[in-house]
């Protein structure tokens, strides 16, 4: 999406940052949000992510005030905002369901939040139709919500949430109703809107690629409770526990044993020496299925890999990768990937096959405690 | 079409019939009839009931008492100031009956549809409660509670709240206490099924782009559940201009609407053209009103099942 337009801009001294503390809402006797912390940045893209029931959308609702949490505190810069109702709260939202209005055409819907804040009507148009070009529906204006397309509609939603130049975007799974291909543009199109508007970001979904796309920071919810806020990038190589390493992206996990002094082992294998052991009884060794590879006896420098030996028990043909799956002494599964190009797809393996994988030691992950089951 | 179902181009060079083609096409006509035969008895049913009777009055009220065709019957409508009256006050039950529910009716309907579905049920039978009893139990019981020594008078009196009795029954207010009871859950069960209809998220959509519960309501609630609501109105309206038993029971002779006159004219004239002729008229102008209504409200929809 190109920027059309600069008075779209929220400009940066209005994004507002959100402070939640201590925020607490239980249905029943089940924690939905348990005591929750987390201060997003102003003006950063941060995602909300976790299975379905781990309170993700219960605090995105909290914070546009559609539920009353039982106790704790929002704040929108130096604002308290919990005892706000929703419509006085100015947030723009993007729903699920998109949550447009049957009854108007896309510009009325567009124009709806304008009118209610007093906008004048020429203004009103202008901004409708800038809107309509930021979301490339230049033209659209008349039709009714009946003769879009899905991906039409979230369009349409999206503009309508921000046209009236929101402090905050929320955004609720937004792109979950469309296919994969419109998906996965949606997410560099929405990327791309956020840089263009700056506006402070909140955005929910269960889908791990969709938030390791598109977000400044992820934060991973589970039960209730924030389990590991930060980049992408430390999200998805430094898992702070098995719940995390096992919700973003695939991998196997591998119990680890200690000498007692400080150097961890799988097996025979000494996975990583020097580490801190004092934190946990247990540990596993977190294996990405991407970067594990072949390797061929006396090939490789036993410094720098560690080498796992079994036997291939299933493989996959997924396309643009293959997926396959070894047996390490019948006790362990490991996953691997690797490309389809013609050359490593000369090598194809079957299962029976007898095969060495190689991971490489800065590739290694370790976290505390073992596998939830 | 994807690549696989290309025509085989030797296929038609040849003169071949394309595979399976008329035993295939031949399904299709076998099921299109079974559908159809499924429509007969109904169909044949509305010929009998319907169409034929309707035809029969239509011809007898073009016909004089001595048998011949003619406009007498018309032409007695048009002198005689009673039957203009009655009219009027068919229509003006009609109109205010239908007032009454809405104005119970939605408060209702909106009350049902905000509650969880498996609680709204439970209420619901309340509403679906009179439907059934019988018409006439519950019309007499009207009778009992609001004539002059019944149990509403009875009771408004001992707690002081008027000193004599209340006219409530045997007039026009008897008559529309009734009737609007019957003809509630008319009102109310397309209204609920339009307003169940609404997306709660639109609501919350409203509230989110800024508009207030009052606002939010007359914005987005009300337009949305206004198809509803004027389905609802025309069935109700529809039928209190040819209901008999309870204007007949509750307006003590007070209240003549077309109903109770084609009555009279049969029981007290036996002239079956005039009564007939009444029941025509009645029939256009509920007609006339539907189209109007159907164009002004863009019901088509609503009442037809169109797109």
């Amino acid at each position: 999406m190109s920027i059309q337009s600069n008075n779209l801009k929220t400009e940066s001294s209005t994004a507002l940052p959100i402070h939640v503390q201590d925020l607490t809402k239980k249905y029943g006797e089940m924690f939905a949000l348990d005591s929750v912390n987390l201060d997003v940045k102003s003006g950063e893209f941060l995602t909300l992510l976790g299975p379905s029931g781990s309170g993700k959308t219960t605090l995105l609702m909290a914070i546009a005030g559609f539920n009353r949490p039982d106790s704790g505190s929002i704040r929108f810069g130096d604002e308290e905002v919990i005892l706000k109702p929703p419509h006085k709260r100015d947030v723009g939202m993007v729903f699920q369901s998109y949550a447009l209005f049957p009854h108007m055409t896309v510009a009325e819907n567009i124009a709806f939040p304008l009118k209610l804040r007093g906008v004048s009507a020429a203004e009103t148009a202008e901004r409708v139709a800038t809107a309509l070009k930021t979301v490339q529906l230049d033209g659209l204006g008349d039709r009714d919500i009946e003769q879009l397309s899905g991906g039409q509609k979230q369009r349409v939603a999206l503009a309508r949430a921000f046209v009236f130049r929101p402090r905050i975007l929320l955004m609720d799974e937004p792109l979950s109703a469309l296919d994969k291909k419109l998906r996965e543009q949606m997410q560099i199109e929405l990327k791309h809107l956020h840089e263009q508007l700056g506006v402070t970001t909140v955005y929910v979904t269960h889908d791990q690629r969709e938030a390791l796309t598109m977000s400044d920071r992820i934060v991973v919810i589970n039960k209730g409770q924030l389990t590991q806020i930060g980049t992408p990038n430390d999200i998805y190589n430094h898992p702070a526990n098995a719940f995390v390493a096992d919700f973003i992206g695939e991998s196997t996990m591998l119990p680890l044993t200690h000498d007692g002094s400080g150097s961890l082992y799988f097996e025979d294998n000494l996975i990583k020496t020097n580490y801190k052991t004092s934190d946990a009884k247990e540990w596993s060794l977190v294996i990405r299925p991407e970067r594990l590879t072949v390797v061929k006896d006396g090939q490789y420098d036993p410094e720098k890999t560690i080498v796992f030996s079994g036997v291939i028990r299933e493989f996959i043909f997924q396309g643009e990768t293959a997926f396959a799956m070894m047996s390490v002494n019948d006790k362990y599964t490991l996953s691997f990937r690797f490309g389809t190009d013609a050359s490593s797809w000369q090598n194809a393996l079957k299962p029976g096959d007898l095969i060495s994988l190689g991971l490489n030691r800065s590739d290694v992950i370790v976290i505390p405690g073992g596998r939830e089951l | 079409m994807s690549v696989l179902n290309t025509p085989n181009p030797d296929a038609e060079d040849r003169g071949v019939e394309p595979l399976n083609e008329k035993s295939l096409r031949a399904q299709d006509v076998q099921e299109q009839r079974l559908l159809l035969s499924l429509a007969t008895p109904a169909v044949l049913a509305v010929i009998a009931i319907v169409v034929i009777p309707v035809g029969w009055l239509f011809y007898l009220s073009f016909t004089g008492s001595d048998g011949q065709l003619s406009l007498v019957n018309y032409q007695k409508m048009i002198e005689y100031k009673s039957y203009a009256r009655t009219f009027v006050t068919t229509f003006e039950v009609s109109i205010l009956t239908t007032l009454i529910c809405i104005m119970i009716g939605y408060p209702l309907a909106y009350f049902l549809a905000m509650l969880p579905e498996r609680l709204a049920g439970f209420f619901m039978l309340a509403v679906l409660l009179p439907f059934w009893t019988s018409l006439l139990v519950r019309t007499y019981a009207w009778l009992v509670l609001l004539q002059k020594n019944g149990i509403l008078n009875d009771f408004a009196m001992s707690i002081g709240l008027w000193d004599s009795p209340l006219k409530l029954v045997h007039n026009l207010t008897g008559t529309l206490i009734g009737m609007a009871h019957i003809m509630l859950p008319f009102l109310v069960l397309p209204l609920y099924g339009s307003m169940r209809k609404i997306q709660r998220d639109l609501m919350h959509a409203a509230a989110n782009l800024g508009a207030s519960p009052v606002q939010a309501f007359w914005k987005i609630y009300f337009p949305m559940s206004l198809s509803g609501m004027v389905a609802g109105s025309l069935i109700v309206f529809v039928l209190c201009l040819g209901f008999y038993v309870t204007p007949a029971v509750l307006g003590g002779g007070r209240v003549v609407m077309v109903a109770t006159q084609i009555t009279a004219i049969l029981e007290n004239q036996f002239n079956w053209g005039a009564a007939s002729a009444l029941g025509v008229v009645l029939l256009v102008v509920t007609m006339i009103i539907l189209t109007i209504a159907t164009k002004v409200f863009k019901l088509d929809a609503v009442l037809f099942g169109k797109r």
